[in-house]
């Protein structure tokens, strides 16, 4: 039984094919690329998995559970954890809070007791607390606790994307594009953080990637999209020599 | 720890009595009035910060939820509460405690009537955002307003006169007082964070399992509802309530308040209170220019902070020793 499986997916935009029957499945413990050329559908598919988009057409299963109709939140609270490619923090809030937020879902403070401020309270905030330093820990973030979330230079703003991610406990992670605007030693960092965390815990992550050595050194399979397509899948060695992503990326080969 | 709170709590009911016995004694009636409508415009600005400031849904529409909290809860002293103190005093024993048995119940009658319109209101906020909420809500303000208007049981057109006067310094201020609190908490809680997180980034808050939508409406009937009581301690305090006090200028004066105490700082909205209710009194030596003088200190905060007083930052003891403290960093 997958983790996650689409089914003859669709998303229409008027007259735009964004991603267009599309089939494709995930098997727990995987970390899996996907790539494509610009406009391929790649965030639409993201889009669609965590539900800020409705399929068109098709279905989309997470365990057993069908997504289809689902408010992002709800998909959230079944375990699919996302980034974003354009940096979407929490800016005015501080780095910690960034990531207590996401804990929400675990939560139990309820608004009385979060009111009169008793004694269970006192203990959720705290093991609330606790659980987001300890991410912060491994993300190299906990002595940037204080700080506000636009002040962080970029790269580690990206990392704090991924933390705050963790914090809802994701089963499912959704990375776009994790090491966009990073230099080669942040993203040589980054891609070995994204693999022991997955290690860690459990995690199955698909990854939206255009830095080639990321997606071929990491992940284990790789999908290809084009004008939201699939054109090919399978492991980085096949898709290297794949003519028909070759194509899609160089275009074709005069003869 | 409970016991300890519970003390507190004693004391400072004990120090609110107190306050309640010899401020109107000792203070002239006019400076008296000026101190009510602080402790009124403080619990306003304080609950509509927790709708615009902390969870960044513009409402212009506060005046109306004052009004229905205003009416409603002296629509029942007026016409139920009166004839009961006699009842009740026979079996509380004192009128005193009757009459305040009757009135909080009123306010909160009043508060949860005016939770019941956000929640109503709060409904099309799931839709609009930024200025075409602002416009729905002024709507609002304006149809309570109007519907108030044609009621004659409440007066219309005439006015609500002859409400008892049980509003006392007393109540102002522990409704002021709870008002902050529960808001405070609630702020520092991980209702608080939703919140602040809907204010940030809608898209971002969906997708770390916060539902938007819930947390809007949330915020729109706890701030309804202490602007609910705030109508109700107004209206026992005038013992006079006429439609033209809940007209959406009023809305205006609030938001002002948030607005330049900083958007999502309780301190802020408490000093912006106070200033903005003392200012135009104080602008009175001014005379005929008094408005323009008072719109003109608008422009000039807002050029020279346009964050507010306090920007996003709560104002502390804690602040102070921090500031000392990082002089002496420096120092060193």
């Amino acid at each position: 039984m997958s983790l996650l499986e689409i089914k003859s997916c669709s998303m229409h935009f008027g007259g735009l094919k964004a991603v267009e029957g599309l089939d494709m499945s995930l098997e727990k413990g995987e970390l899996v690329g996907l790539i494509g050329p610009n406009g391929a559908g790649k965030t639409t598919l993201f889009n669609l998995i965590t539900g800020v988009y409705y399929p068109t057409a098709g279905e989309i299963i997470f365990q057993d559970k069908k997504l289809n109709g689902k408010k992002p939140y709800q998909i959230t609270s079944y375990g699919i954890g996302r980034t974003f490619q354009n940096i979407r923090l929490f800016q005015n809030l501080s780095v910690l809070d960034n990531v207590k937020t996401a804990c929400h879902l675990h939560s139990k403070e309820g608004m009385f007791s979060s009111v009169l401020r008793s004694k269970r309270f006192e203990e959720e905030e705290n093991e609330l607390a606790g659980r987001s330093m300890n991410l912060l820990k491994i993300f190299g973030l906990d002595l940037l606790k204080e700080e506000k979330a636009s002040n962080l230079p970029y790269g580690q703003q990206r990392r704090l994307e991924i933390a705050r991610a963790m914090a809802t406990e994701p089963k499912l992670l959704l990375l776009d594009e994790p090491t966009a605007g990073m230099n080669p030693h942040e993203t040589q960092d980054l891609t070995n953080l994204i693999r022991e965390v997955k290690r860690n815990f459990e995690l199955t992550i698909l990854l939206i990637e255009h830095d080639m050595r990321v997606v071929m050194g990491c992940c284990e399979r790789i999908v290809v999209l084009d004008y939201g397509v699939k054109i090919a899948e399978g492991p980085p060695e096949k898709i290297k020599k794949d003519p028909k992503v070759i194509e899609a990326y160089l275009g074709e080969e005069m003869t | 720890m409970q016991f300890k709170k519970i003390i507190f709590i004693i004391l400072v009911l004990g120090f609110l009595l107190l306050v309640n016995y010899y401020v109107p004694r000792r203070m002239n009636p006019y400076l008296f009035q000026i101190l009510i409508l602080i402790g009124i415009n403080i619990i306003l600005a304080v609950s509509l910060n927790l709708i615009n400031g902390f969870t960044g849904q513009f409402s212009i529409g506060h005046a109306g939820f004052m009004a229905i909290g205003g009416y409603t809860s002296a629509f029942f002293t007026f016409y139920f509460g009166r004839n009961l103190v006699p009842s009740l005093t026979s079996i509380l024993l004192f009128p005193w405690l009757a009459k305040s048995v009757i009135f909080v119940s009123a306010l909160i009658l009043g508060g949860t009537l005016a939770a019941l319109a956000g929640l109503i209101v709060g409904i099309p906020s799931l839709r609009l955002k930024g200025d075409y909420l602002a416009i729905a809500t002024l709507g609002f303000g304006e149809i309570i307003r109007v519907l108030i208007l044609n009621i004659d049981a409440v007066g219309g057109a005439r006015g609500f006169a002859d409400i008892p006067g049980y509003t006392n310094l007393f109540w102002v201020l522990f409704f002021m007082l709870v008002t902050v609190v529960v808001i405070r908490n609630l702020i520092n809680s991980t209702h608080g964070r939703a919140f602040l997180s809907v204010r940030e980034d809608e898209v971002a808050a969906e997708a770390m399992g916060i539902n938007t939508t819930y947390y809007k409406v949330y915020a729109f009937v706890i701030g309804a509802f202490f602007a609910g009581i705030a109508g109700g301690l107004f209206g026992h305090y005038l013992m006079y309530l006429h439609t033209n006090s809940f007209t959406f200028m009023r809305s205006i004066e609030i938001i002002i308040m948030v607005v330049l105490g900083g958007m999502g700082s309780i301190t802020g909205s408490i000093l912006a209170a106070i200033i903005f209710t003392i200012l135009p009194e104080f602008l009175r030596v001014v005379k005929d220019y008094r408005m323009v003088m008072y719109s003109l200190i608008l422009i000039i905060l807002m050029l020279t902070r346009p964050q507010g007083i306090f920007g996003l930052k709560e104002f502390s003891l804690l602040t102070i020793r921090n500031i000392f403290v990082r002089k002496e960093q420096v120092a060193k």
